[in-house]
């Protein structure tokens, strides 16, 4: 098992100081909470179908004045009164219990996040349990089915007031100094960890941003989950990219993950390989890249950089799923290539030279002028000039002809004057190679053209030989077709008879025979 | 040589191939490779003429080799070729060597893009049944056990598709194999694998021998209907369907009951919007007993969920669950059980709901009757017409045919009213446009005293609507009211205001008085069309604005065949004339046009010209041009012939 560094960039902890007043924590959103629970009235979320009564809940002493010996009971008490749910989208409903639970919550928070000797083993169930009871839910259908993350409001979870504090008290209990791995692990299991990962489809950033801390720790600290839980995350992945192209929490996920690759032990096992070429490269291809790709770019350099040979994977990857239509993700693809040549190895670029920049020449002759310019804007990267001039027999003639044409054909004269001042690097470079090319421009258009006219010849012969071939087989069969609806037909039948009952000797008869 | 046509000789005829030598592999498969995707994709599209050109025996021994060898490429690429290799057949040599397609679809079928792996599989499905049994055996069942034992799970989703298509047709040693593949698949480790699975239980489950079905499906459905993920339960449902038509009745209590109220139940609820969507399904299924004793209460509490999305499924489902009630007790079950949860849906808080209710609770009028109608539902149709989403209006006003029928819809012409207004005014042009679509059916409903009351302005004020789409769903809309009416009260009521409009100072509303005519002169006839509709667009010759002038030019050109000789010779022809001089390049362009296809009317003698009016076969009665041809189309075509008869 690979060591799991928690580096400093590890997510941070979503900051919650308990002396912030309560009001204002419990609900930030008054007015849409509001608007919510009128559109909703009659009807209570899923969570509440089988909670047949509302059970009546009673104050009980604070934790802080009992006494050592009933500590410990009396936290088991407040964990078991947290387990009462409440229906959030009816605002007035049932106030005092929600005030109760609520204060409830707190104290546990307070208490498990300042003293020590709290959490002892008896208390481990009831604390999970709690926390199941209240957080693992059917996340409701999207109230808009065609939600856009980046441009529509989200949906804010109605019961937030409660579920932050729940959230913030398995945290607390997570990173406190009692915690024992060893006896979390009899319920923090797989079925425990499956429930939490789904939860990551919230719409809410609130709940997934606790998610991410959350999930953070437990794999930092119950080893034996590890595996599970990246493979888990890997079916969500390809759920998300093969099926439903529909999954809130992709990016937090990645997230976790960019920490997680960066513990990966060296030599990277094939699980971690086939990870990243089956499931982190085709990630590129989901609509709402944009969402998650800043994560996702992170991971893919993290895989560079702890073993320089995958580069190759990596590139050739990118460039099969290369966007053809939209050209908002050709930029982000753009930045990503440009995030990888920097830190890419000599020996690597020299491996994908050929195809990368036969695609950075198609960008550069791209007429959006934002992607023409994204790709130009690598002359500017000091690093990668160099890899260019190391290898500018190679590169040059491959993007020699793109140049040329676009700086007389661009229509944005930004464009134009960058690709002149790319020109006039490359003429620095190298320049013998350079007039070379410009010298035999012209041939290579005219041998391109007479290529393409014998590409027309070749598929015009082609196709005529199909037609008389497919004459050839359509009259074979409707001739086929003819013969059998003979067969078949009454008339053909009684004839058979007939002949038979002439003479019973006569042999079976042939299709040859329909010739009669 | 017709006559020895045998199922070979379709393959003998593909191998016969004289020019072979043509063309040599190599550059066709330099194609194939191109670099461009573009071209790499094209010459896959027309890998038929390839294999052709190749013939049948280079097709089977050069050809799929390389195709097998390549495959990783752009997954468009391979998405067509997946296609191409399922009508191979032929081009292989026929049904005796089809098994030469399966090693390339077999790594298609691998593939992570789920396009190109489905359409493999279909693929595959359909060459399977060109298999010989043998062949099945031999080549086809190891590729499924390849699959269904891939490593990774893209081969064992694909492989779950291919039994059912091979296990009818294998000896029963290869049978059992062929089940417990199919059960290992349904337990496999990665969700994918089993939703794929069940989603080809209720399939699989068809093939099988009664007896295992019994057995093996039983349990695997039961499996799959409890499995921890909600995506892989509610295909299970579906699964449920096939299932239970499949058992004798006396089973179905003990083996598939359980499982079907556990889903109805379920804590998820995409389980329980597919028990509300596959509803109808299950009621025939499970047959009339089960129906009521517990279908009935799952769909009152399903009607009753606290999901509006399961809701509005349910909702959906309500008159198909009605009408396949049995019948001995039907309206009682509806008027005890079912109309007390739609009574609450026509005041539900969401619009889906109710929408999905408007769309199919005029169906339950028909299966009440008419007291029954008018007492219980009607009240909720007159709610619903006056529901704030417009959307439920339009569905309830786009079913009236139904109440119609049973109690006649003078009941509702009250409340109808103001709703149509309503919904004629609405602030968003697609519910006016919806509306307005209605118009021809209400029209004939209603009848024509009640339409002139109450609807006749409204389909004026239509045409003055600031958005094309109106102006122009209007126009249509006054045709068919003339259809439905008649020339005559066209006349009357819609032409006047239509000609009006030919001098509004707004030239949009000018040329819908042009649009108008264009649409109604057939229906109107030629006395309409000639005394009232012309003098008006020959005025607007002189128009100002260009593009009212160049649509009288389109006017001209759409009504001349029914203007008569003499206008068309004195009037039509001189004005065109004139515009086909206009400055603007656009009117002259029209006029010109309008003239060219208008030059047999002007041409022709005008006792022939009396004809012109009545029906192509009757003017030309040897014409070879179908029916459906435009009239002036026709006469063009034709005038070579006829100048040379008048000769």
């Amino acid at each position: 098992m690979e060591t799991t560094k928690l580096p400093p960039s590890s997510p941070s902890s979503p900051t919650t100081s308990f002396s912030v007043p309560s009001a204002e924590k419990v609900d930030g959103f008054p007015r849409r909470s509001m608007r919510r629970a009128r559109q909703r009235r009659s009807h209570s979320s899923s969570q509440f179908r089988y909670q047949s009564s509302q059970v009546e809940l009673t104050p009980l002493p604070l934790l802080k004045d009992a006494p050592v010996a009933e500590l410990h009971d009396l936290f088991c008490k407040k964990l078991q009164q947290c387990c009462v749910l409440f229906d959030f989208l009816d605002c007035v409903a049932d106030l005092k219990g929600k005030e109760i639970k609520r204060a409830a919550l707190n104290e546990l928070v307070e208490s498990v996040a300042t003293s020590r000797g709290v959490l002892i083993e008896p208390l481990y169930p009831e604390a999970i349990k709690m926390i199941s009871v209240n957080i693992f839910r059917t996340l409701p259908p999207s109230e808009n089915p065609e939600f856009d993350p980046e441009e529509d409001e989200p949906t804010l979870e109605a019961s937030w007031p409660h579920l932050q504090l729940v959230y913030e008290f398995f945290l607390r209990f997570l990173e406190s100094p009692d915690f024992q791995p060893s006896m979390a692990k009899r319920y923090v299991d797989q079925k425990f960890v499956l429930q939490l990962l789904e939860l990551f489809d919230s719409e809410d950033p609130r709940e997934r941003e606790y998610l991410k801390t959350i999930l953070h720790r437990v794999y930092g600290k119950l080893l034996g989950l590890r595996a599970y839980i990246r493979k888990q995350i890997n079916n969500i992945f390809l759920r998300f990219i093969y099926e439903t192209e529909h999954f809130n929490g992709v990016a937090e996920l990645l997230e976790i993950l960019g920490s997680i690759i960066n513990g990966f032990a060296l030599p990277l096992k094939a699980e971690h390989k086939q990870f990243l070429v089956r499931v982190l490269i085709p990630l590129h291809t989901a609509k709402s890249l944009s969402i998650f790709h800043a994560q996702l770019a992170y991971c893919v350099v993290q895989f560079m950089e702890k073993d320089a040979t995958v580069t190759e994977y990596i590139i050739r990857g990118l460039l099969k799923y290369w966007p053809k239509t939209c050209t908002q993700k050709e930029v982000m693809f753009l930045g990503e290539i440009e995030e990888i040549l920097d830190v890419i190895e000599p020996s690597q670029f020299i491996r994908v030279q050929e195809p990368l920049f036969k695609q950075i020449a198609a960008c550069i002759s791209s007429p959006h002028f934002q992607v023409a310019e994204r790709a130009l804007y690598f002359w500017n990267n000091e690093y990668i000039l160099s890899l260019i001039e190391e290898n500018c027999q190679v590169i040059l003639p491959l993007v020699f002809a793109t140049l040329y044409r676009v700086s007389k054909e661009h229509w944005n004269q930004t464009i134009v004057s960058l690709i002149y001042n790319v020109l006039k690097t490359f003429m620095e470079m190298n320049s013998k190679l350079f007039d070379d090319l410009t010298a035999s421009y012209k041939v290579e258009k005219q041998k391109e053209l007479k290529r393409e006219r014998e590409r027309a010849e070749l598929w015009r012969g082609l196709e005529e030989h199909q037609e008389r071939r497919m004459q050839m087989l359509t009259e074979a069969a409707r001739n086929h077709k003819r013969v059998y609806s003979r067969l078949a037909s009454p008339r053909w039948q009684l004839f058979v008879k007939r002949r038979q009952l002439c003479d019973p000797r006569s042999k079976p008869y042939l299709l040859s025979d329909l010739s009669v | 040589a017709a006559e020895e046509g045998g199922p070979c000789s379709l393959s003998k005829m593909a191998g016969a191939d004289g020019d072979d030598s043509l063309y040599p592999i190599a550059v066709l498969i330099d194609e194939l490779r191109n670099e461009d995707v573009q071209l790499r994709l094209n010459s896959i599209k027309k890998l038929s003429t390839i294999a052709l050109a190749l013939g049948v025996e280079r097709t089977r021994t050069e050809l799929l080799p390389f195709l097998t060898d390549t495959i990783y490429d752009e997954d468009e690429v391979l998405l067509a070729l997946a296609e191409q290799l399922g009508n191979f057949t032929m081009l292989v040599g026929g049904p005796e060597y089809v098994h030469c397609l399966l090693p390339p679809l077999e790594s298609l079928a691998t593939v992570e893009e789920t396009v190109v792996r489905d359409k493999a599989v279909e693929s595959l499905r359909k060459i399977s049944q060109e298999h010989s049994p043998v062949d099945l055996e031999v080549h086809f069942e190891p590729l499924v056990k390849r699959l269904a034992s891939g490593d990774w799970f893209t081969s064992r989703t694909s492989a779950c598709g291919l039994f059912s298509v091979c296990y009818p047709r294998v000896s029963s040693t290869v049978k059992a194999e062929i089940r417990q593949h199919f059960r290992t698949l349904c337990s496999d480790d990665t969700p994918m694998v089993r939703r794929a699975a069940a989603s080809k239980l209720g399939e699989f489950a068809k093939v099988l021998e009664l007896d295992y079905v019994k057995s093996d499906i039983i349990s695997l459905f039961t499996a799959l209907a409890s499995d921890e993920q909600d995506s892989v339960r509610l295909l299970a449902v579906e699964a449920c369907v096939s299932i239970a038509t499949l058992l004798p009745q006396e089973d179905l209590e003990t083996l598939v009951m359980p499982t079907l109220r556990q889903a109805a139940e379920d804590k998820s609820w995409r389980v329980r919007y597919m028990v509300a969507d596959k509803f109808s399904e299950l009621q025939k299924a499970v047959g009339p007993e089960i129906t009521k004793n517990d279908l009935v209460p799952a769909f009152q509490n399903l009607l009753k969920d606290c999901e509006a999305e399961v809701r509005a499924a349910a909702a959906n489902k309500v008159k198909e669950f009605c009408e396949n009630l049995p019948e001995d007790n039907r309206e009682q079950i509806i008027m005890t059980h079912i109309l007390p949860c739609v009574k609450e849906l026509v005041s539900d808080t969401n619009q889906h709901v109710k929408s999905a209710l408007a769309s199919v609770i005029m169906g339950l009028s028909t299966i009440l009757g008419k007291d029954n109608t008018i007492e219980h539902l009607l009240p909720l149709f007159l709610a619903q017409l006056k529901d704030e989403c417009p959307e439920v209006r339009l569905n309830i006003i786009s079913n009236l045919d139904c109440v119609n029928e049973v109690i006649g819809i003078r009941q509702l012409s009250q409340s109808l009213l103001p709703a149509i207004v309503e919904l004629a005014e609405d602030a968003k042009w697609r519910v006016r446009l919806a509306i307005i679509e209605y118009m021809p059916l209400l029209a004939g409903q209603l009848g024509v005293e009640f339409f002139d009351e109450k609807l006749n302005t409204l389909c004026m004020a239509w045409l003055i609507d600031h958005v094309y789409a109106i102006r122009e769903a209007a126009t249509c809309n006054l045709m068919k009211l003339v259809e439905k009416f008649g020339a005559e009260w066209a006349q009357n009521t819609i032409v006047p205001k239509v000609l009006g409009m030919a001098n509004d100072p707004n030239y949009l509303h000018r040329m819908t008085t042009l649009f108008c005519i264009n649409a109604l002169s057939e229906a109107c006839g030629q006395e309409i069309t000639t005394k009232q509709m012309l003098p008006v667009v020959l005025k607007m010759s002189n128009d100002q604005v260009a593009n009212v002038r160049f649509n009288v030019a389109k006017s001209l050109q759409k009504i001349g065949p029914v203007l008569d000789s003499n206008a068309l010779q004195t009037e039509v022809k001189p004005v065109l004339e004139k515009l086909a001089t206009d400055t603007d390049m656009d009117v002259k362009y029209f006029a010109q046009e309008a003239i060219s296809l208008l030059c047999i009317f002007f041409s022709i003698r005008p006792n022939l010209l009396c004809l012109l009016n009545t029906s192509q076969m009757l003017y030309f009665p040897n014409s070879i041009y179908p029916a459906s041809m435009p009239f002036c189309t026709v006469c063009c075509l034709q005038q070579h012939r006829l100048n040379w008869s008048n000769k």
